[in-house]
């Protein structure tokens, strides 16, 4: 019992475990707690001429301009229009601040390691370079993402854009 | 300083004490322009000498107090002496470097290290300084200002009591500034002050130490003083003057008999009233205990008073914030513009139909704009500080070279945000190291060339197309292209053949790393890492150096500083959804064209023609592919614009409107991925919206290249 007490002390002690999860269409995604910063409804976006489709543009985060990113162009998905389950997930990745559009937030959830399984490599479908592995949580799978891989290997993706 | 409860007086005296020094500099560095020292100059130094060394001796500081101490009876003594001699050029640099001597000090402490400096030399400068004045000026040994140093305001040399002069008589009155409280001791010093000059004083109110209302009767009426004495006129008016937060002040002479009547009719008015004849031997009785209750007293409140006295007619009304609460500052307001502008523009509430809730919501929207613009414009800071220390690095330097140098400033009101200004001043002060050292030649090379014997650094800053741009010129030799050359190669920095580089790219030669030309190593610069720290510098800022030079007329170096953060002056228009914002410095003029005007050359090419010329016109809505913008020119705005002499006729939906916007970079993230050619930054409107800078030099460059 007392080790049993231990261990949640220590997993509530630490954000390590701890993930959000969001949705985007029928998949459910996880980013690690300690990248986000806030979350909050979509907010009037300025678009930013001569970037990739993803980048949707720049949002005034109180002051603070804040690049966001459409997490489903940015995983070749079709686009959604915005509605007010729209989220802005705002991570900060090596002191880049950036906006994350999903379809809606779910919430927080403790994955222990044990629950954690490394990506297959099978696959190699769009969006995988960027899942870094997958977490179980009772019956459902979320596809935790590789956050410092969202940011970079973007020239390499404009290259095969331009090329297309 | 280690006791916490000392830091806020700590930062106070670190505060002021620098504050004190930048101006003393600037004193002596004016006056050493104009020639001489005039008395205001000599006052001004010696009361920042006497308030640093009191606020020094407070703080135990005696390193800064003792040196102070030493300055400020150099100046006491040109102050009462006037000695007809002084050597002016030693006097400055033995200012200088007391001035810097105690900012070495007073960085240390700022660093909570210990002031440990050794002042000896100094001293000992200071002291042969003033022996050698005093030799120079046959001033007898015994004129030696006594060493209590906090009487000597109020010392008078003791030979003229004895002197055996016609004595005359005055009435004079005193009025001290409003608000200055304490009249009544104020009038007191003065008695106090006068006593040894004068052989009898009556005043009134005369019981000014004890009755707490004789401050009252002076605010009121003045202070009364009749005075037999043997100074002139002139004398006593120049003493009394001397007098500390007095606002006007009348003396007359009068007659002997005028004098006695004048006292006694006083002494009726007064009816009972002692009259307090302060005679000799009262004086000298009483003057123990005033002195030592005095001195007590006189110090703490002269340096008050000077402190108050100093702070207002430089620093107007100023405090020092910490940036860090400004940007907090800056982020809440931009939140409170956001939550505004949610407010009155919510469907439900701009439904609301009522003339006193529109009236009190466009007073609530005013006022949330102004307060932004506030705390916009407060993180800005003139470049004039900046600036201003460069006259001390050119006077030095011409010193020490045997170079007359002059510079002039312009366009120092600039204002540029703070973080930008402490990241430029180090380049600058190379720069004009540089431009000294190495552009401007020796007196004989420059008469030979023709030109005058003086140089000439003119140092000056504008907005320039939305960017800052800061011009360091000088008149000296200019730079030599093959000395480069061969200099460049000998180092191994060239890349290219020589005879492809333009002019310009063979002088930035100069800004890379191990480059130097002068031969011989000064103390000053030539050890070939300047140039090229400089570069870094401004780079690191977002800018650039520009380096143009023509041989034999001189050279001019030009720091471009980004827009960041810098506020603009900028006209927002609007094309299709997008919001776009144009440094208003750029635009020459907007108009609607007419379709005949317009000409499409073979290649598509759209161009304008305006009053028989010709300019090329882009479209904002397709270069940026924006949608749903107006196509039709007749429907649209042109807005010609102009970098460098080139000029573009931007097309747009419509002008928006003119407001003074905060320059922010885009997102390092965005920067990271592409620089979008002709986006500066983008800047906050007033609705919580962003809008797109326009950077004109890369759009005119645009259609050049």
């Amino acid at each position: 019992m007392e080790k049993v007490l231990e261990d949640q002390y220590l997993e509530e002690d630490t954000q390590k475990g701890k993930y959000l999860t969001f949705v985007l269409g029928e998949e459910s995604y996880g980013i690690g707690i300690e990248h986000v910063t806030e979350i909050i409804g979509i907010l009037p976006i300025t678009e930013v001429p001569e970037l990739p489709a993803f980048i949707m543009g720049i949002v005034n985060l109180r002051g603070r301009i804040v690049p966001v990113m459409d997490m489903r162009l940015r995983f070749k998905k079709t686009f959604n229009e915005y509605d007010e389950r729209t989220c802005i997930i705002v991570v900060d990745i090596n002191e880049n601040s950036v906006g994350l559009i999903v379809d809606s937030v779910s919430e927080v959830t403790n994955i222990s390691e044990n629950d954690i399984v490394d990506q297959p490599l099978l696959s190699s479908g769009a969006s995988n370079q960027y899942i870094k592995s997958i977490g179980k949580v009772g019956t459902d799978v979320k596809l935790l993402l590789d956050c410092e891989k969202l940011l970079t290997h973007h020239e390499l993706e404009m290259i095969t854009e331009v090329n297309q | 300083m280690t006791n916490f409860e000392n830091e806020p007086m700590l930062d106070i005296y670190i505060y002021e004490t620098s504050m004190f020094l930048d101006q003393m500099e600037q004193v002596i560095i004016n006056c050493e322009k104009i020639g001489y020292l005039n008395d205001e100059a000599i006052n001004e130094i010696f009361r920042f000498m006497h308030t640093i060394k009191g606020s020094s001796a407070m703080m135990l500081f005696n390193n800064i107090a003792q040196v102070a101490h030493l300055l400020e009876d150099v100046f006491y003594f040109i102050r009462e002496k006037k000695p007809k001699e002084i050597d002016f050029s030693t006097l400055s640099d033995l200012a200088l470097s007391v001035v810097d001597f105690v900012k070495v000090e007073v960085n240390k402490i700022k660093n909570s290290d210990a002031p440990d400096g050794n002042p000896e030399s100094i001293l000992e400068d200071a002291k042969l300084f003033l022996e050698r004045m005093k030799k120079n000026n046959k001033v007898e040994e015994s004129v030696e200002k006594p060493k209590t140093t906090e009487k000597q305001q109020y010392y008078i040399p003791q030979e003229k009591k004895s002197k055996d002069v016609a004595s005359n008589y005055y009435h004079a009155i005193i009025h001290f500034e409003e608000g200055c409280e304490m009249e009544n001791i104020r009038g007191y010093t003065v008695v106090f002050g006068l006593t040894d000059l004068v052989e009898e004083i009556h005043y009134y109110p005369s019981d000014i130490a004890e009755n707490e209302n004789a401050s009252e009767i002076i605010k009121e009426k003045g202070f009364i003083l009749y005075l037999k004495s043997e100074l002139s006129l002139d004398e006593l008016n120049k003493h009394l003057s001397e007098t500390i937060f007095l606002k006007e002040l009348n003396i007359t002479e009068i007659t002997e008999e005028d004098f006695k009547a004048s006292y006694h009719q006083l002494d009726q008015v007064l009816e009972s009233d002692v009259n307090f004849v302060l005679d000799e031997n009262v004086l000298d009785h009483e003057r123990k205990e005033i002195a030592e209750t005095k001195e007590n007293s006189e110090t703490k409140e002269n340096r008050e008073i000077k402190e108050k006295k100093d702070l207002p007619t430089t620093s107007s009304a100023m405090i020092s914030v910490n940036v860090e609460k400004l940007d907090i500052l800056m982020n809440t307001v931009g939140e409170l513009v956001i939550a505004e502008a949610m407010v009155t523009q919510n469907p439900i509430v701009a439904s609301i139909d009522s003339e006193s809730f529109q009236k009190s919501s466009r007073l609530l929207h005013k006022i949330t704009g102004e307060l932004q613009d506030m705390v916009m414009s407060i993180r800005m800071v003139p470049l004039s500080t900046t600036f201003v220390k460069m006259h001390r690095i050119v006077r030095d330097m011409s010193k020490k070279l045997d170079k007359e140098v002059v510079l002039d400033l312009f366009g120092e009101e600039t204002e540029v945000d703070k973080n930008i200004i402490e990241k430029i001043s180090d380049p600058l002060m190379h720069l004009i190291r540089n431009s000294i050292d190495h552009g401007i030649e020796s007196e004989e090379e420059r008469l030979e060339a023709g030109k005058s014997k003086v140089g000439n650094i003119t140092l000056g800053a504008k907005n320039a197309g939305g960017d800052v741009l800061i011009i360091i010129k000088d008149d000296g030799k200019g730079l030599n292209r093959d000395k480069i050359i061969k200099k460049a190669n000998e180092n191994g920095l060239l890349e290219r053949s020589p005879a492809e580089m333009s002019d310009r790219e063979i002088f930035n030669l100069i800004l890379l790393p191990g480059f130097s030309t002068k031969e011989n190593v000064t103390e000053f610069s030539g050890r070939g890492v300047g140039m090229d720290v400089v570069a870094k510098n401004i780079e690191a800022v977002g800018g650039a150096v520009i380096v143009e030079s023509e041989e034999g007329i001189g050279t001019t170096m030009t720091l471009k500083i980004p827009l960041t953060l810098a506020i603009i002056e900028g006209m927002n228009i609007k094309v299709g959804d997008s919001r776009f914002t144009i440094p208003i410095t750029a635009i020459k003029e907007s108009f609607r064209p007419k379709m005949r005007d317009i000409i499409v050359d073979p290649n598509q090419n759209e161009m304008v023609m305006v009053r028989g010329e010709c300019y090329p016109v882009l479209r904002l809505h397709s270069r940026y592919k924006v949608k749903k913008a107006v196509t039709n020119f007749e429907e649209g705005i042109l807005i010609m614009v102009e970098y460098d002499n080139r000029i573009l006729c931007l097309f747009a939906d419509e002008l928006i409107g003119q407001q003074q916007v905060v320059v922010k970079s885009l997102p390092n993230y965005i920067n990271s991925i592409k620089r979008i050619v002709g986006i500066a930054g983008c800047t906050l409107l007033g609705d919580g919206s962003i809008s797109l800078i326009l950077d004109i030099s890369g759009l005119t460059g645009l259609r050049i290249r």
